[in-house]
């Protein structure tokens, strides 16, 4: 399976194995959520900390129930309101935090590369939550998961995601981890939206017609689109976005016929997707947060229980 | 008086001293006077010339101050460095620059020659006093730290100092171009997720700059401009095509920018956050071929010292800048020293950069001014931050063993540093 690594911050010293793993894993923690008591001793005794640098309730809620369920100890560092946001640098908040004794981070932040800065200076396992535009590994994990689940492997399959490529930490993600589990994936949104750069990553093409993205896909992903980018001046106008990328059911005519819908969440309804896909028997989106919470155990699990 | 014995002046393996008196070159070789300074068999040349350096006085001297940087500077040869004057306040007010040329001369270090701003407060509005900036003893004119977005007021200062014999020097980037970008855009920006400053940034304003100075040499406007770090293939081919036509347009490239990619980025460490930031390998070859071909004048640090606390933020929050004035010798000898030749790069770092001011190239001929350097070549030694004297005790190249190292700077004829 190769050595394992530390922490998980993006999948660049990931083997596919290890990662087939984690997916493997989950299916076991599927099944702890299912049982009346949802709960096992796997972390008791450990102190996992929450250190979000950028608000995100859900995803701090997801790995808060995730680090609970296997009993570890959860410290929530919410950045918001103390001195990082005045400047402090990110190791002189590390230092306070590691004085806590934490055994992990779960970290969060606006800046890309931040997961790797906390990660050089606590020298403890960290889980990469988002960072700026970088990367969201568990969301990627939970997507792919959630794909296996529908076609029993990733082997050849393809993967359509659609809207702002540029800012999204998710399309990065999913761009690097599909392909190393066989998949291709395809990169969809307004030219403005859409780096060219990403095009050199293994397995990804680009494409700015949505129609040519969708074709042959199994699985189409519609991302959230910022409305502030109208303002950045990447669009024309919401709606000329809409009628063009918006992810709906005339679009998946397009795609394979069993292919299915996914989102990161939370969605603009009626903009990047349409109310029948995100609400049709085509949508895998619920799937995707239960999903969630057993993907971001197996990794506590992977990166935690026998390491010493 | 003191005499130097136990050196070779370059190209030649004859060892030889030369005595300094009342801050002249008296000669060389003449019988030994006043105090005996031993040059260890090192090759001496004139001291090394500073273009483009951040002080970071008055105002933000935590990060530096006159004392670390000009001792830093004496420590990496430099007998003379022109400051940056984007400080808080910023240096465009003539009373602020004879208190920096007052202090600094009591320092003992290297030479301070002080820019002043082109703009009142580097707004980028309206000219500074340019006339009484350049009495009170302004080196040049530049909004560095800024870049010039209203090319009118731009046009008007270029009229102004040209008539003024100075030189104004730009910060060459379009800022809107530009927009968030914390390092270059490419292949590498995109894998990372951080947002990238195109190379079209800096081209076309180098384009757009060069065409305000040919506008006005062909009125037969004196105008000189000076294009400060220049990081890309593109904008140097303009600048080539611009001194074909006999334009008054010079620039200088900065050893970061030849030695160091934006793969480096992929440590996330802010270390390597600069602005114009870090480019390609084809970017870094293209400006090495200018050095060797004369398209670019001069080499210039853009020695940006910070506090670690702020280089220890996350890239996007991160200031930019290196501070390594200590090193920027060794690095380019040591890297460089075979392809471009150890005259060509003593050149570039110390003619060069004089002739871009139009001030006098600097010799070691008897009656010049005694600002020397003495260089050993052969020993190498490990780079150790700790060692610096610049506040920014940080560095790329930490632990990188490099040679070239200065033995001796000579300022005014005065010991401003000594190994
Ligand atoms: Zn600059």
């Amino acid at each position: 399976m190769g050595a394992r690594p530390p922490h998980l911050l993006d999948f660049q010293d990931w083997t596919p194995e290890r990662l087939g793993a984690i997916l493997d894993n989950a299916d076991t923690m599927l099944q702890v959520l299912d049982r009346p008591v949802k709960k096992v001793p796997a972390l008791q005794g450990l102190t996992v900390c929450n250190a979000f640098f950028e608000n995100s309730t859900r995803t701090r809620t997801s790995f808060e129930l995730a680090a609970r369920r296997m009993s570890a100890d959860v410290l929530t560092f919410a950045a918001g309101a103390s001195s990082v946001s005045k400047g402090e640098s990110l190791r002189d908040t590390m230092e306070v935090l590691t004085s806590y004794k934490v055994d992990a981070y779960i970290v969060r932040h606006h800046a890309a590369g931040a997961a790797h800065l906390v990660a050089r200076y606590s020298g403890k396992p960290v889980i990469n939550a988002g960072d700026g535009r970088r990367a969201h590994p568990t969301q990627a994990l939970l997507d792919a998961y959630t794909i296996r689940q529908e076609y029993g492997s990733l082997e050849g399959k393809t993967v359509a995601i659609i809207g702002d490529i540029r800012h999204s930490r998710v399309a990065r993600s999913n761009a690097e981890l599909l392909p190393k589990l066989g998949a291709k994936v395809v990169l969809c949104g307004p030219a403005p939206l859409l780096p060219a750069g990403l095009g050199a990553l293994p397995g990804v093409t680009l494409t700015t017609d949505p129609r040519a993205a969708v074709r042959g896909a199994h699985a189409v992903m519609a991302l959230r689109l910022q409305r502030e980018r109208m303002s950045g001046g990447f669009l024309g106008s919401l709606q000329e976005y809409a009628d063009t990328y918006q992810v709906n059911e005339t679009l998946m005519q397009e795609a394979e016929s069993g292919a299915v819908v996914l989102h990161p969440g939370p969605m603009n309804r009626d903009l990047e997707i349409s109310g029948d896909a995100a609400d049709g028997p085509r949508s895998r989106i619920l799937k995707q947060v239960e999903n969630g919470q057993a993907i971001r155990m197996s990794v506590l699990y992977h990166l935690l229980v026998g390491r010493n | 008086m003191i005499t130097i014995t136990n050196i070779k002046r370059v190209g030649s393996e004859k060892t030889e001293s030369v005595t300094i008196e009342n801050g002249l070159i008296k000669g060389w070789n003449l019988p030994e006077e006043g105090d005996v300074i031993d040059g260890q068999g090192g090759t001496v040349a004139p001291a090394l010339i500073e273009l483009h350096a951040h002080l970071r006085e008055p105002g933000q001297t935590e990060k530096e101050d006159l004392a670390s940087g000009l001792a830093a500077a004496a420590a990496g040869g430099y007998g003379t460095v022109v400051s940056m004057p984007n400080t808080s306040p910023v240096v465009d007010d003539p009373a602020i620059v004879r208190s920096l040329i007052e202090k600094a001369s009591g320092l003992g270090f290297a030479r301070l020659r002080p820019a002043a701003a082109l703009t009142k407060g580097q707004k980028g509005e309206e000219l500074a006093e340019l006339t009484y900036l350049k009495e009170a003893g302004a080196a040049m004119f530049t909004d560095d730290g800024r870049t010039n977005e209203n090319a009118r007021t731009l046009r008007l200062g270029l009229e102004t100092a040209g008539s003024l014999g100075m030189v104004i020097s730009v910060h060459a980037e379009d800022a809107s171009l530009r927009a968030d970008g914390v390092m270059n855009e490419g292949p590498v920006s995109e894998a990372l997720g951080l947002p990238g400053n195109p190379a079209s940034a800096e081209a076309a304003r180098v384009a757009r700059d060069i065409e305000i100075v040919a506008g006005l040499h062909a009125q037969g406007v004196p105008a000189r401009l000076h294009i400060q770090h220049l990081s890309t293939a593109r904008a140097l081919d303009l600048v080539r095509a611009a001194k074909a036509q006999g334009l008054p347009v010079t620039c200088e490239v900065c050893p970061h920018h030849l030695t160091l990619t934006d793969e480096a980025l992929r440590s996330f460490d802010a270390i390597f956050k600069v602005a114009p930031p870090l480019r390609t390998q084809a970017d870094a070859d293209h400006l090495l071929e200018g050095l060797r071909d004369g398209s670019v004048d001069c080499l210039a640090t853009d020695h940006a010292p910070h506090t670690r606390a702020e280089k220890e933020r996350d890239l996007l929050d991160a200031p930019s800048g290196i501070a390594y004035i200590e090193l920027a010798f060794p690095l380019m000898y040591t890297r460089f020293g075979e392809t471009l030749g150890l005259e060509r790069i003593l050149d570039l770092m110390t003619a060069a950069p004089a002739r871009v001011m139009g001030w006098t190239e600097p010799t070691l001929d008897a009656g010049q001014k005694a600002d020397l350097v003495v260089l050993d070549l052969t020993t190498e030694r490990t780079v150790n931050p700790a060692e610096f004297k610049s506040k920014a005790k940080f560095t790329p190249w930490a632990g990188e063993t490099l040679k070239g190292w200065p033995l001796l700077t000579v300022v005014d004829g005065k010991v401003a540093y000594q190994r």
